[in-house]
């Protein structure tokens, strides 16, 4: 039956028709703070900031949210990728490592790319990704089989492919890749499998691998002294989450995770860099700069896969280019991002495992707290005090939000284990209070002194906390924050929140049935603000009512 | 009560191998997605078989070959699959079709060189297709055509493009109440809208409720190449587009 058409223009509201460009050159990545309509990488722009410039929607019309449409992933996996949108276009991935073209305003698909993955894929906890990159008229995405594939963006045939490692191995691509000039930038995730983590960069154009660099230096290589005897051959060290990029320094930073095996530290004595560390690499030849390690010698799975958050705010009296970074030991740290010195730590969470830093921002260990046989408990526990969900930071307010898992502990367990290929490679188990996000519990039923979570602001410039937004669950999301002070963020509770970016005022917020795993974005088609967020399997879109 | 009868009369009609056209298509489907890397899309890559003129090493009821579908065969490459077995059958409805559908004499012999030369030259295949990264996206992307259409299919399409579309692949009109035409590809429809790949190469979206008129176009802009190749041109061009096997 056909539907008359005043009734298809009662429904469909007023006309309009969008058309795509989806030719997004490296000068439009570079400058994307002019187009804030569009949501170009991961974070939103090479600072890492997750902030957008669009003020459509305010603290004062928020209560008016509506949603526009719904996009359920053909998956049962957790959905924690941040979407891109270009033009009208979004570009999105649903698990494990499939990618999807919508229509931006109605969420209608315009193609989906299956990546067939491989049954040889090996994944610690889930078998997801985070999103995709663009460059000219290539869509990027990594997938769990270890594979770099080139999409064209306006039909999802593949253009080229590559094998990045062997996921045999225990190697996968997880995170959205990063584009820099004419390279896609991507690095390993394997850390539970033994491998020896890299950061490669390929040409856009063709695949062709430029440069790489191992996260965990060979023994002849400055800092291989920091592993003791053959450890540095499957020490871990993966990267799974995004980087950042200062196009003045040309400089690209990324975190790095865990040394393996995780919880069991006695066969790879020494610093083992670069594990939990950030690393500055030279964005044109992949040539360290500078570190800094947060947690030398981890045996707690500390993974500082945080995304670099870059910004420039005023130290002691004078403007400072910095890097702030809330990380998964517990500590809020600013670097000087042009040579790594350490500016500031501290604890923005419970913390037992190290009395503090000591002036260098080296951690002191606390005696005893350490996994052992019988288990131990430390706080943060095993998840961290905050992890892989991407952090904000507002110019405009000057803050750094970040989402803290409080009063958190595990039971670190230790045990011993060789390493064997594709096996997991862990030296222990921790035992968790709070389940992991792949075993949600149904129900809560958790005081608040076993865990929670909340969204903080921290002042960059002190470390001090100017306000928290507590939740009865932990959480797994991200953060966006917007030119009209307004910050976005969920739980795992499944509500998604809106609150005053300057008070941590709740504004809004709506159950979306399904725990927020990924970061908030937002974009704008035809004049008209769009916010995305995921929960369960799906991703949600809400703009003001009309 | 009303659709008990239907409902018992087509698993009849399976069960007496009267594949629907749904069978064949969706058994199609599977076979490209799971069998033709092995047995090719005219399931004849492997010595001493060719799937598409029913011609079998190891069965010759459709019970049979659903059962090695599903099993495989222990002891050779062919591994089991994990299919249903009305999956299975679908397969074998698939097959079947092909081996009567293939009594068209396919040309041989060409030269995929020649063809790719042909391609890009003379026939201005370009204009409308893209191999990888060159050419355009307006008519269907032939990078992995090889592995998924079949000689006689390829040569059908060249000859009598209207013969058959496949639903991805089918022309689309709007006119917008602003009175533009947009001519392409059709993408995606629902009850409220078009996505199409428009002539421009563009992503374009349309609210039916914007449009004044929006319709298939009856015939594939395609033209047919009975006049305009030689036998040995168009032997080339097929050997060329069956040399395609995607990344």
């Amino acid at each position: 039956m056909r539907i008359p058409a005043l009734l298809l223009l009662c429904i469909a509201g007023s006309p309009f028709v969008r058309i795509s460009s989806a030719q997004v050159t490296f000068d439009r990545l570079l400058n994307s703070a002019k187009e804030p309509q569009n949501w170009l990488s991961y974070s939103g722009s090479y600072n890492g900031q997750r902030y957008s410039a669009l003020t459509q929607i305010t603290p004062a019309n928020v209560k008016n949210l509506d949603l526009q449409w719904v996009f359920q992933q053909r998956s049962l996996e957790k959905f924690e990728a941040t979407p891109i949108v270009v033009d009208g276009v979004m570009y999105t991935t649903q698990a494990p490592s499939d990618v999807v073209a919508l229509d931006a305003a109605t969420g209608r698909i315009f193609w989906t790319y299956s990546a067939n993955v491989s049954a040889q894929s090996r994944t610690c906890c889930g078998r997801i990704n985070r999103g995709v990159a663009i460059l000219g008229e290539l869509v990027y995405v990594g997938t769990i089989d270890g594979r770099l594939i080139a999409l064209d963006a306006k039909t999802g045939k593949p253009v080229w492919k590559v094998e990045v490692a062997k996921p045999e191995a225990g190697y996968s691509l997880m995170h959205a890749p990063l584009i820099i000039k004419d390279k896609v930038i991507v690095g390993t995730a394997g850390g539970e499998y033994g491998i020896r983590g890299f950061i490669a960069a390929y040409d856009a154009k063709t695949g062709k691998e430029v440069w790489r660099f191992y996260t965990i230096p060979a023994p002849d290589e400055p800092g291989g002294n920091s592993w003791a005897g053959d450890s540095w051959k499957h020490g871990g060290a993966p990267v799974w989450v995004t980087g950042a990029y200062d196009a003045e320094t040309n400089l690209t930073f990324w975190g790095i995770g865990n040394p393996g095996p995780d919880w069991n530290g006695d066969k790879r004595a020494g610093d083992n860099l670069y594990s939990d560390s950030v690393v500055a690499l030279d964005a044109d030849t992949g040539k360290l700069k500078w570190h800094y390690q947060f947690t030398p010698h981890d045996d707690f799975d500390f993974d500082s896969v945080q995304v670099p958050v870059l910004g420039e705010i005023d130290w002691q009296g004078k403007p400072r280019k910095v890097m702030m970074w809330g990380n998964r030991n517990g500590f809020f740290y600013v670097l000087d991002r042009t040579s790594g010195q350490y500016l500031l730590g501290k604890p923005f969470a419970k913390v037992t495992w190290t009395t503090g830093l000591d002036e260098r921002g080296r951690p002191m260990r606390q005696a005893n707290m350490e996994p052992t046989a019988a288990g131990t408990q430390i706080y943060p526990g095993n998840l961290g005090a905050t992890n892989w969900y991407s952090p904000s930071f507002s110019p405009k307010t000057g803050l750094f939000y970040l989402s803290v898992w409080d009063n958190y502990s595990s039971v670190y367990g230790k045990s011993d284990g060789d390493y064997v290929e594709g096996r997991l490679y862990m030296g222990g188990a921790p035992r968790n209070i709070v389940p992991l996000l792949m075993q949600p519990a149904a129900t809560l039923n958790r005081r608040e002194d076993e865990g929670y979570g909340a969204v903080r602001a921290i002042d960059p410039k002190t470390g001090e906390r100017k306000w928290e937004f507590k939740m009865a669950d932990v959480t797994d999301a991200g953060i966006l924050t917007t030119a009209s002070d307004v910050l976005f963020s969920g739980g795992r509770d499944g509500n998604f929140y809106a609150l005053d970016a300057k008070t941590g005022a709740l504004l809004w917020t709506k159950s979306l049935g399904g725990p927020v795993a990924s970061g908030p974005m937002s974009y704008s088609v035809a004049g008209r603000q769009y916010v995305a967020i995921s929960a369960g399997t799906s991703l949600y879109v809400y703009a003001l009512k009309q | 009560m009303r659709f008990l009868l239907p409902l018992l009369f087509a698993g009849a009609l399976f069960a007496q191998h009267g594949y629907t056209p749904s069978d064949v298509e969706n058994g199609g489907r599977l076979y490209r997605a799971n069998c033709a890397s092995c047995h090719g899309p005219n399931g004849d890559s492997q010595p001493g078989v060719d799937l598409g003129h029913g011609k079998f090493k190891r069965a010759n009821s459709d019970e049979e070959i659903a059962s090695i579908v599903t099993k495989g065969i222990p002891g050779t490459a062919m591994p089991p699959g994990a299919f249903s077995e009305s999956a299975a059958l679908t397969i074998v409805a698939y097959l079947r079709s092909l081996a009567s559908a293939t009594n068209v004499a396919t040309v041989a012999g060409g030269d995929p060189a020649r063809g790719r030369a042909l391609f890009e030259g003379k026939g201005q295949c370009q204009n409308c297709h893209r191999v990888r990264a060159s050419g355009s996206r307006v008519g269907p992307d032939l990078t992995d055509i090889g592995m998924l259409r079949r000689t006689a299919d390829l040569q059908r399409s060249l000859l009598e493009p209207d013969a058959e579309v496949l639903g991805q692949n089918r022309y689309y009109r709007v006119v917008t109440k602003a009175g533009a035409t947009v001519t392409g590809r059709l993408l995606n429809e629902d009850t409220f809208s078009v996505q199409m790949l428009d002539s421009k190469e563009n992503l374009a979206s349309f609210k039916l409720a914007d449009l004044k008129e929006h319709n298939f176009l009856p015939k594939s802009p395609m033209p047919s190449y009975k006049d305009t190749l030689t036998a040995q041109e168009l032997a080339d061009v097929i050997g060329y587009l069956t040399s395609l096997k995607g990344l």
